[in-house]
């Protein structure tokens, strides 16, 4: 289980994941070694699972990004798996998530500008199957993205 | 706009991965000396092709079992309340990310809870009490999965085909 430690450390580690351990463990007020042990225990436990890097996608070109919030017809046993393989297919889907609610299934996807957005919009994600409906939300900026979580 | 060969898409993607992936063991995996991996990681950094890192963790280990998306429609147009609503949401601890986007929402956010029952306090306490708040449009997240991205041989081929 979980402790006061490791809580804190994890409410650290979140709030500024590009800093080295060193100053992660002053700031934990917890030495080096503790620190390295405590995290090997959280990765090993699976609570850690990651430390990603966040792709700033402009910098790679891609300017422009939708999400599709995706309505599909559920009288077909296979809609949501059909869907999901066929999205994987496609490059430009960043993020895949499934819901309970009014929409199905979200797609992130990246453009590198808005002709080749429509491209890949009329080509690629109209032909997914098993849609019956399909909105698209276009992204204007990211305001808060830190998805930390209030341990 | 940062010009990327084979090399350098594979070792992105790699450190999207797995950020803390030194510059010796990217150039183990990649075929390339210590200096020069690192050489590639470093006009990485220069360019800003990571925003930065992110911790990946067990949220339901954690106590935290639920994830709503919230659409959230402003009922009042202008520019401070707009400015408003944006100091007061990004406030709010559960709020993980904040979105503006063009659509029939003005934002997206992601909330995190501990249950349903935690999200409908959340939900009351602090977003519906927010200046400036129309309409709410709520879905419950089953799964998610996060992809590459374009940044495989097969993406590239695909993006040539478009262009």
């Amino acid at each position: 289980m979980l402790d006061d430690i490791d809580r804190r450390i994890l409410r650290q580690y979140q709030a500024a994941p590009d800093e080295g351990h060193a100053a992660l463990a002053a700031r934990c007020g917890v030495t080096a070694t503790t620190l390295a042990r405590r995290l090997d225990r959280l990765r090993e436990t699976g609570i850690l699972k990651a430390t990603r890097g966040v792709i700033d996608w402009a910098v790679l070109g891609y300017t422009v990004e939708v999400s599709l919030r995706v309505t599909l017809d559920k009288s077909m046993p296979q809609a949501f798996d059909e869907f999901l393989a066929a999205a994987r297919e496609v490059p430009e889907v960043l993020e895949i998530q499934t819901f309970l609610g009014q929409v199905d299934v979200r797609l992130s996807v990246i453009a590198r500008d808005l002709s080749h957005y429509q491209a890949l919009y009329r080509d690629r994600l109209l032909a997914l199957p098993h849609m019956t409906d399909v909105e698209a939300l276009m992204h204007v900026a990211r305001l808060k993205s830190d998805e930390t979580l209030p341990l | 706009m940062i010009d990327l060969d084979d090399t350098d898409r594979a070792m992105i993607r790699a450190l999207a991965e797995d950020a803390t992936l030194s510059a010796g063991a990217l150039g183990r995996r990649f075929g390339l000396s210590q200096p020069a991996a690192w050489r590639r990681v470093r006009r990485f950094r220069e360019a800003g092709v990571f925003r930065g890192h992110r911790l990946e963790c067990d949220n339901a280990a954690l106590g935290f079992g639920v994830t709503v998306f919230l659409g959230v429609k402003l009922a009042t147009r202008g520019r401070t309340g707009l400015g408003d609503f944006e100091r007061a949401v990004q406030a709010i601890p559960e709020v993980q990310t904040v979105e503006h986007v063009l659509g029939m929402y003005d934002y997206r956010l992601r909330v995190v809870a501990r249950d349903i029952a935690d999200f409908e306090r959340v939900l009351r306490r602090r977003i519906m009490t927010l200046p400036g708040v129309g309409s709410l449009d709520a879905n419950v997240l089953l799964s998610e999965e996060r992809r590459p991205g374009p940044l495989g041989a097969r993406g590239a081929r695909v993006q040539d085909a478009t262009s």
